[in-house]
């Protein structure tokens, strides 16, 4: 299958971006590592006339600390989210969550901007990005912008993402020292993105009593969500496992959850349970 | 919609084609470049027949643009061995039986070249793990972890996975 054509151009830098975006009257378009959109571009069900690579521009890349946050680069791979040290040691539901991208192939290419600039409501990145209450850098026409990832995908494939604008890093907050958490995957059997997928931050006091809740829940939805009734009925409560399984019950209310081709509305609010609960148990010793 | 052209050192030759933007890296290897080793099968970034070594990481190559890869370092299978001095990866191969038809053959070599350069001892497991973006039609499993597994004795051996002098 072979794309519509189009002009390509390698930008050189994130104004340059701007810049091509700008001038090119609704034609333009990113390309990342291209696992999402070329496979659409294949089956022409998206024909850009222009293609801006952000693949070689530096400063996309890379991961540092700043304070109470860890920014990673756009253009970094899944692979290379899944193995950095420091998201690794700070933000491990992220790398967690990486590591069950696709396949080896697919996570040496496809990048963390890309996986939550697409907005596909089966990608798995929204969901640990919710739960560490990610914020979007974005350099647009009228210069940085912020956009909390809570709000942030609108509808399947529809995001708040300004026009000509890029993603340029994403900030995810470090929980608390106290705190645990968990990525858990139910695998489409065909297409290995999550039925659903559950990623969870909590933090257990020494009275026992849950004291940080952070639920993001991707796959099931119209769009990845937070998990906020399940948080609140979570919180300062002792975690038994009875707690737990009637907190968890509330996992899909904030979703948009519909029945599609693959699964019925009532198994998929069940799924978002089960996840829900299993992975939270996960976490207790 | 402007021909470009594209530079690519693949299997350690430098070689160069006018394409289409469109093009994708299949097709360029396959096609301008002629080296069809390289294998179609899905074409929607499935089966992993496709597989090859770009800039030290294996790549679906039906999923990638040529001009994307512009100034890249390709490998592919014929940048292993030849039939008179196989790479170690294809003597397992030939030895354990690995493969039936052969059509996947290729992408999975690319693939556990890609494991084994990170990992020279991987448990059948890992093996697994790592032969988990290609597809097998003819679903010899079995042998492929036997050959992969054997090429990692017969690699640790010459201290060598991929690379030039082969
Ligand atoms: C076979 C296969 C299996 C997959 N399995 C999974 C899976 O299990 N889970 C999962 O989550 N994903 C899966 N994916 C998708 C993969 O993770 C994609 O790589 C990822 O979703 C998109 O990243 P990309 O860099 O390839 O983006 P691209 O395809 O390059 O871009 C996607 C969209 O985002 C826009 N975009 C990209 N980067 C930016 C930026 N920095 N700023 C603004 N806009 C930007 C582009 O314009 C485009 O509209 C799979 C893909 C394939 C082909
Ligand atoms: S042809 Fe590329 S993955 Fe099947
Ligand atoms: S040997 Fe026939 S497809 Fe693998």
């Amino acid at each position: 299958m072979i794309p519509s054509k189009f002009d390509y151009v390698r930008a050189e830098s994130v104004e340059h971006v701007v810049q091509l975006l700008q001038d090119s009257d609704g034609e333009g378009k990113i390309i990342a590592g291209g696992h999402s959109l070329l496979p659409l571009m294949k089956f022409r069900v998206t024909e850009p006339g222009k293609l801006i690579d952000i693949s070689r521009i530096p400063e996309l890349k890379g991961v540092r600390l700043e304070r109470d946050r860890v920014i990673v680069g756009a253009m970094m791979t899944h692979r290379e989210v899944a193995e950095n040290p420091i998201i690794k040691e700070h933000i491990p539901v992220l790398s967690d969550a990486a590591r069950l991208v696709g396949d080896i192939q697919i996570r040496n290419r496809g990048t963390i901007g890309g996986n939550i600039a697409h907005g596909d409501a089966v990608a798995d990145l929204p969901a640990p990005a919710l739960a560490l209450d990610a914020n979007l850098i974005i350099s647009g026409e009228d210069g940085l912008d912020v956009i909390n990832i809570d709000g942030f995908f609108l509808g399947p494939l529809i995001t708040a993402l300004p026009e000509n604008s890029v993603v340029t890093s994403i900030s995810f907050e470090i929980p608390p020292s106290n705190a645990k958490s968990a990525y858990l995957k139910y695998f489409h059997p065909a297409t290995g993105y999550p039925v659903v997928g559950v990623a969870v931050v909590l933090g257990v006091n020494s009275d026992g009593l849950a004291d940080y809740v952070r639920i993001g829940i991707t796959g099931s939805g119209d769009v990845a969500y937070r998990a906020k009734s399940v948080e609140q009925e979570l919180i300062g409560k002792p975690l038994t496992e009875d707690v737990i399984t009637q907190a968890s019950k509330l996992a899909a209310d904030d979703g948009d959850i519909g029945s599609d081709l693959f699964a019925s509305e009532t198994y998929r609010r069940n799924l978002c349970s089960v996840y829900t609960r299993r992975a939270i148990s996960s976490l207790l010793d | 919609m402007e021909e470009v052209n594209v530079t690519v050192t693949i299997n350690g030759k430098k070689r160069s084609a006018k394409v289409e933007p469109r093009m994708l890296l299949t097709h360029f290897i396959r096609d301008s470049l002629s080296l069809t080793g390289t294998h179609i099968g899905c074409d929607t970034s499935q089966c992993g027949s496709c597989s090859v070594m770009v800039d030290g990481h294996v790549v679906k190559s039906c999923t990638l643009l040529a001009v994307q890869v512009d100034g890249s370092e390709i490998i592919t299978v014929e940048g292993l061995g030849t039939v008179q001095n196989l790479h170690p990866m294809q003597k397992a191969f030939w030895e354990e039986h690995g493969l039936q038809c052969g059509y996947c053959t290729p992408g999975v070599m690319m693939a556990a070249i890609g494991l084994l350069q990170e990992n020279l001892e991987p448990s059948d497991e890992e093996i697994r793990e790592g032969l988990e973006g290609v597809i097998c039609r003819c679903t010899g499993y079995q042998f492929i972890v036997s050959a992969v597994k054997h090429a990692a004795a017969l690699m640790a051996e010459e201290k060598q996975v991929v690379g030039e002098g082969r």
